[in-house]
């Protein structure tokens, strides 16, 4: 206790306040940085909700305008600005489901494959072309859709399906009307191409973190390699591959130039899915620019809110189901 | 026994099914990419001149190349990690360092996770409304922050990722030797992070450099040379979903070589990326 005896004064010499004041330098900058990184973690919070407050407010006028029937009508006439988001909601659920059909059994086999049959020299290569798929962007797919997939379906798978599932009673609305090559089904399958690899690396990467002795086990008691990914595997990773579906399918519902090109731009809720339709980002995309009138573009901005909400539900349930597999697996 | 046979032999039967199925998957899914990357090369490559790189987009019916948007789309591109990059590298700071167990940090990566997949034209909207509306006309400015809003959450994971890698041993040796902690950071972490980071901000370039849907409304589309960020701005992008929807010809084929070029630049910038990280898992 006897420095605490000590007068201040007797320590502190020149040399100390010096040093003192370095140190004081020093702290300042530490509380600095840290408070700067602090709100820069903050901005992007209010990047968010930045941007439900401006489409909220952007669509004010729209939504007071035609209240809930924004949501049952799939009128969409700038003329006279009677404004619907029917066919628009209608379409991109309708393409993001077809999208999914495709993409969620092959992702998963392709997963499959690479986790339990492939060479393990191979499975590098082939998970870098997967995700290299991911990575092209998505203006590329339109364009190839445009110019090559699409007269390729019109000539024929689509003239296959009406001569075949067009005939058969109940499913046959489906495929009615002529082959126009760009419509629903081609969006839609241009997304599940687009979706593919989402699923694929996601189901990959659960699908490795499922411990080894589970599949040993499996093995060692005589099941074979697919007995071991559908009952020990799938069951295992059930969570994980929601989550990723769930991801992927946040991305189908707002890819905007793939579906753009192809879709056609129809505001009309058809049965059949050859037929011409829109998509919310389709219609937003191709007519924003060119929307005259408040509440033109009040309505494109509702219809984007409409889709933000939608994503955010999705993305955040696969955030959530991707979270519960990180803590279980540690 | 004829039954324990038959059974036997449905279970292999399966199995090599399901085996021949999942190679099929495979196949079927690299076929698109090969189907892809080939027509692309098909029909850009032969569009590929110098004169693509050094003249203005043309007029229909006339020849020109794609220097205005290629400029532009840098232009953009850099503006935007100009912005991004600080704002990403700091929160992530924060969500890795600072507030590593704190609440804000578990809002802030649920928050970034949702922004990460956001649909993009969602964010043309956003920007719009705060910025080319009150402003008063689309603007280089606008789209270049439009990109800055897809490159913070990329950046955001990256960082935080790779700096939660960085072993805990080292963060006691600096403060061990009096190290303030923001020096720690910035001279320990960031330094041992680094490789890791650069990727971040690479593939957040891959990112945007094909993104079209954000920049529609907000720098819109240029004709002409422009440096002026306070005006429309040409991108790669719209550039190509103007050209690939007319009905000209010579638009068409420009779209295509444009579609090309942005495709080669974005695989190159994503293995890059990927080399970049597995050099850094090796050493």
């Amino acid at each position: 206790m006897v420095e605490v005896a000590l007068p201040k004064g007797l320590v502190v010499s020149v040399a100390g306040t010096a040093r003192a004041r370095v140190l004081d330098r020093l702290r300042l900058g530490d509380a600095a940085f840290r408070q700067l990184t602090r709100a820069a973690a903050i901005a992007v919070l209010l990047l968010l909700s930045g941007v439900i407050v401006a489409l909220a407010a952007g669509s004010l006028p729209a939504l007071q305008t035609f209240g809930f029937g924004f949501f049952t009508t799939d009128k969409w006439n700038p003329v006279t600005e009677k404004f619907g988001a029917l066919a628009a909601i209608y379409g991109t659920l309708v393409t993001s489901l077809i999208g999914m059909l495709i993409a969620v059994p092959v992702g998963l086999m392709i997963a499959f494959f690479l986790t339990e049959l492939c060479p393990q020299w191979l499975r590098r290569p082939i998970g870098i072309a997967i995700e290299l798929l991911a990575g092209i962007p998505s203006i590329i797919y339109g364009i190839w859709g445009l110019f090559l997939f699409a007269p390729f379906l019109q000539e024929t798978l689509q003239p296959l399906l009406i001569n075949t599932l067009g005939n058969v009673p109940g499913i046959a609305p489906l495929f009615a009307g002529p082959p126009y090559g760009i419509g629903v089904l081609t969006a839609g399958l241009i997304l599940g191409i687009m979706v593919l690899p989402f699923v694929t690396s996601i189901s990959r990467d659960v699908f490795e973190a499922v411990p080894a002795v589970l599949k040993e086990a499996a093995y060692g008691v005589g099941c074979t390699t697919w007995e071991v990914a559908r009952y020990v595997v799938l069951p295992y990773a059930r969570v994980g591959v929601i989550g990723g579906v769930m991801l992927g399918l946040g991305r189908a519902l707002g890819e905007t130039m793939a579906v753009t090109f192809v879709i056609g731009n129809a505001h009309k809720v058809q049965a059949s899915l050859l037929a011409p339709g829109t998509t919310i980002s389709a219609t937003i995309a191709n007519e924003f620019t060119e929307a005259v009138g408040d509440l033109y573009t009040s309505s494109l901005i509702a219809l984007g809110l409409i889709l933000f909400v939608i994503t955010f539900i999705v993305l955040a349930l696969a955030r959530y189901m991707l979270l519960r597999i990180e803590r279980r697996i540690g | 026994m004829s039954f324990l046979d038959s059974r036997y032999r449905a279970r292999r039967r399966n199995n090599a099914v399901a085996m021949a199925l999942s190679v099929g998957a495979t196949v079927f899914g690299l076929g698109w990419l090969v189907l892809i990357l080939g027509t692309l090369l098909w029909q850009g490559f032969s569009g590929l001149s110098p004169s693509v790189f050094t003249q203005m987009t043309p007029p229909p019916g006339a020849s020109g190349g794609l220097l205005n948007p290629i400029f532009g789309s840098i232009i953009l591109t850099a503006l935007a990690l100009a912005i991004g990059t600080p704002i990403g590298v700091l929160a992530g700071t924060y969500m890795a360092e600072y507030g590593r167990y704190h609440r804000l940090s578990t809002v802030v990566r649920f928050i970034n996770d949702i922004l990460l997949s956001a649909p993009s034209i969602v964010v043309g909207l956003f920007i719009y409304e705060v910025m080319v509306a009150p402003m008063g006309h689309f603007s280089g400015l606008a789209g270049g922050v439009a990109l800055a809003v897809i490159v913070i959450p990329v950046v955001v994971r990256t960082t935080e990722d790779m700096l939660t890698l960085v072993p805990n041993s080292l963060r006691e040796a600096a403060t061990s030797i009096g190290l303030p902690r923001s020096m720690s950071i910035t001279h320990i972490c960031y330094r041992a992070a680094r490789a890791g980071m650069v990727t971040g901000v690479l593939l957040a370039v891959a990112r945007i450099s094909g993104e079209t849907a954000p920049l529609l409304f907000t720098s819109l589309n240029n004709q002409f040379w422009s440096t002026n960020l306070n005006g429309p701005m040409a991108s790669l992008p719209v550039v190509i979903f103007q050209f690939a929807l007319s009905p000209y010809k010579d638009w068409q084929a420009l779209a295509w070589t444009g579609a090309l070029i942005i495709t080669l630049a974005v695989l190159a910038l994503s293995i890059t990326a990927r080399s970049l990280v597995s050099s850094g898992k090796q050493s």
